[in-house]
């Protein structure tokens, strides 16, 4: 009897406290950080990205203030249905206010409908496609870091004014690598120059000898990588053994990051010329973020522009909550709330999000340095060039974005 | 005319590989009767040792070839004598299922300390640069693969269908206990041959290390196509594999140079004509 009273009265308390969290001033708010985990785009997001998801939520000092922050993470690999799986899952299991990170710009796509459907919010970091803020974007939808437009604008642009009028591409055959080599052909016609040829080649390719001599008989001046991760290592590393640089040919890496100029080593990546948003040596500001950043990451390494990314979006998230003062579940109001406050945070500095979604912030063009020129384990990049924020993404009167027009 | 003398010279290079590690798993089923995968994670760990070896220790590629089998063959003869051999004798599933598990655990763990994007290893200086064939650029190294996996190939192949010891090996696993009454060591053949297969594992990470990034996931990839060979092969059968292997590689190549997209994918449209035309594989024979 008396077991059963106290059984009684613990679990009215339970109930009570429960209701007494929803009843509140609801602040409280429960992000996903969906990326690939274990395969190609593992380490220029995956793990580092839920890390940065921790660092932005920590600093944000919401928590001081009364709000609550879980986070959980998953790993779609690399695959459009366990993607959507899992975001389905979030929003109704596990009532996931928003989404962040997710790489691979299939999968990102996909989850960017379910994020509209479940009216979430969606700080897309890791994906390239130029689509999620043209004809797919959504009142939900906040694409940072990058594009395949900004990408095919600033590398493609230096590239052909630089003399390279010829092209050939080898584009990674999923969304991603459509886009890329889409906007790049636009930026090159656009300037004078013709894409000569091009092949598409299964995502996560081991080897690349036989597409690579077919870009060497193309005779094209400029190859175009228009894959990532994985893929854009062994392009550039198997390019370098069968002589194409030496032969006269140019390597555009389109998308390249941190990682993978560590993966192929400054002896082969010496000289590449390509475009990023973020580098962790750009400032004091980013060095104080990567140090402490680097000091949690299991292999000391420091931030990606997608992790940085990840951190940058959050935090303006954040501050969009705060302004709301409570109630973040109707992920349209917080978006629309994200857009009327200017961005501005240690690691991109100061841009904007514009109305069809596209945040606007700068963009380094860089070279990677001799192996001499290094000086630690990451000291890879020189600055050669930086791209204002509003000339480097989509204009807003060339968007296709629907949320234009209104 | 020219591109396909070259693609054909490049699905060689990708069919030493396949022959290689086909081989090695060839001559584990036959021996002993499991079908191991953990190959593709004994391959990356090849692989990761000349990484090691090199950066650690100071010790060029070429004694990497040696050193780097060894030290995976060793890895692979305690998980026979700790594991595996108590598996003799049961469903081919149990030994299927324990050495994907170990795979699983020895990937995780590499992934776990080296992430996923992998480390560069650059080709020993005696083997760089290329040579103008006329109708391609052959990198050195590249042609180097081929011969050096043809010859290992056929060693492996003679020790095995030619020697006395490769007579006492295909003894024991016709008829251990008649073997072993002629006081011949069965289980330590076994291990021994277990270790074989496990060393042509680690040579061709050692191979593919400077082509290749040195990732934790190398082999992961390669070993479905791999399987998929020996299939079409024949399980078991020595020579049928390494014909396989050179044979699919060069058949790969022409795929990535007629139509790429189905490049990932020719293997295994072939080896499901194959199973359906010819069960056992092309050399194989009815069980």
């Amino acid at each position: 009897m008396k077991n059963t009273i106290s059984a009684l009265l613990l679990g009215t308390a339970m109930a009570l406290s429960a209701v007494g969290v929803a009843s509140a001033d609801d602040k409280v708010v429960k992000i996903g950080v969906l990326s690939d985990q274990s395969g190609l785009y593992a380490d220029l997001a995956g793990p580092g990205s839920t890390l940065a998801a921790q660092m932005a939520i920590e600093d944000s000092g919401l928590k001081a203030k009364g709000w609550t922050i879980d986070l959980i993470s998953g790993d779609h690999q690399n695959k459009p249905d366990i993607g959507t799986t899992i975001a389905r899952q979030w929003f109704d299991v596990d009532k996931v206010d928003t989404i962040v990170d997710v790489p691979n710009s299939g999968v990102a796509l996909a989850v960017n409908n379910v994020v509209k459907e479940k009216n979430g919010v969606y700080i897309n970091s890791g994906a390239a496609t130029s689509d999620l803020t043209n004809a797919q974007c959504t009142p939900n939808t906040v694409h940072w870091t990058y594009d395949t437009y900004m990408l095919a604008h600033a590398t493609g642009q230096a590239l052909v004014k630089a003399g390279g009028d010829t092209w050939f591409f080898l584009t990674a055959d999923y969304a991603f690598g459509a886009a890329l080599e889409r906007d790049t052909t636009a930026v090159i016609t656009a300037n004078g120059g013709k894409v000569v040829g091009g092949v598409k080649h299964p995502l996560n390719t081991a080897d690349f000898s036989s597409f690579l001599l077919q870009a060497q008989a193309s005779k094209a001046k400029i190859i175009g990588l228009a894959n990532a991760g994985g893929d854009t290592t062994n392009s550039i590393k198997q390019a370098a053994e069968f002589g194409i640089v030496k032969g006269g040919q140019k390597l555009a890496a389109l998308l390249l990051f941190l990682t993978d100029v560590k993966a192929i080593g400054l002896e082969t990546a010496q000289g590449l010329n390509f475009t990023e948003t973020f580098y962790w040596d750009l400032n004091d500001n980013t060095r104080a973020f990567s140090k402490r950043f680097a000091e949690k990451m299991k292999n000391g390494a420091p931030p990606t522009m997608v992790q940085a990314g990840v951190y940058a979006g959050l935090l303006h998230y954040f501050k969009a909550l705060e302004a709301l003062g409570g109630n973040p579940h109707d992920g349209a109001k917080v978006v629309a709330k994200m857009k009327t406050i200017p961005t501005d945070d240690p690691l991109f500095g100061k841009g904007e999000v514009e109305a069809n979604g596209r945040v606007t912030h700068d963009a380094y063009l860089f070279e990677v340095k001799k192996p001499s020129e290094s000086k630690g384990p990451w000291d890879f990049y020189k600055l050669v060039g930086t791209v204002p924020g509003n000339q480097a993404f989509t204009p807003l009167d060339k968007s296709t974005c629907a949320l234009l027009k209104k | 005319m020219q591109a396909l003398y070259a693609q054909l010279l490049v699905g060689l290079i990708n069919g030493s590989f396949y022959a290689l590690l086909s081989l090695g798993l060839a001559v584990i089923f036959g021996m002993l009767n499991i079908i191991n995968f953990a190959h593709g994670a004994l391959y990356m760990m090849g692989a990761f040792v000349a990484y090691f070896l090199l950066n650690l220790g100071g010790i060029n590629y070429w004694w990497a070839l040696i050193i780097a089998p060894v030290i995976v063959g060793i890895f692979g003869m305690i998980l026979e004598r700790t594991m595996l051999q108590w598996l003799a004798g049961l469903d081919h599933l149990y030994g299927l299922l324990l050495t994907f598990g170990i795979a699983l655990i020895v990937q995780g763990v590499f992934q776990n300390y080296f992430g996923s994007s992998g480390l560069p290893y650059s080709i020993p200086d005696q083997l760089k640069g290329g040579v103008n064939l006329g109708f391609m650029f052959l990198p050195i190294y590249r042609g180097w693969v081929v011969i050096f996996s043809l010859v290992v190939c056929l060693a492996t192949w003679f020790l095995i269908e030619k020697t006395q010891l490769g007579a006492y090996l295909r003894a024991a696993t016709e008829n251990p206990t008649l073997v072993r009454a002629f006081g011949i060591n069965v289980p330590r053949m076994i291990t021994l041959t277990y270790g074989l297969g496990v060393g042509l594992a680690a040579l061709a990470g050692v191979l593919s290390a400077p082509i290749n990034q040195v990732r934790p996931l190398m082999g992961a990839d390669l070993i479905i196509v791999v399987f998929a060979v020996v299939v079409i092969g024949g399980m078991g059968s020595i020579m049928g594999s390494i014909i396989t292997g050179f044979a699919l590689g060069v058949i790969e190549g022409l795929t990535k140079f007629f139509y790429p997209e189905a490049s990932n994918t020719v293997v295994f449209v072939l080896m499901v004509v194959v199973l359906l035309v010819k069960p056992t594989g092309l050399t194989g024979r009815a069980a």
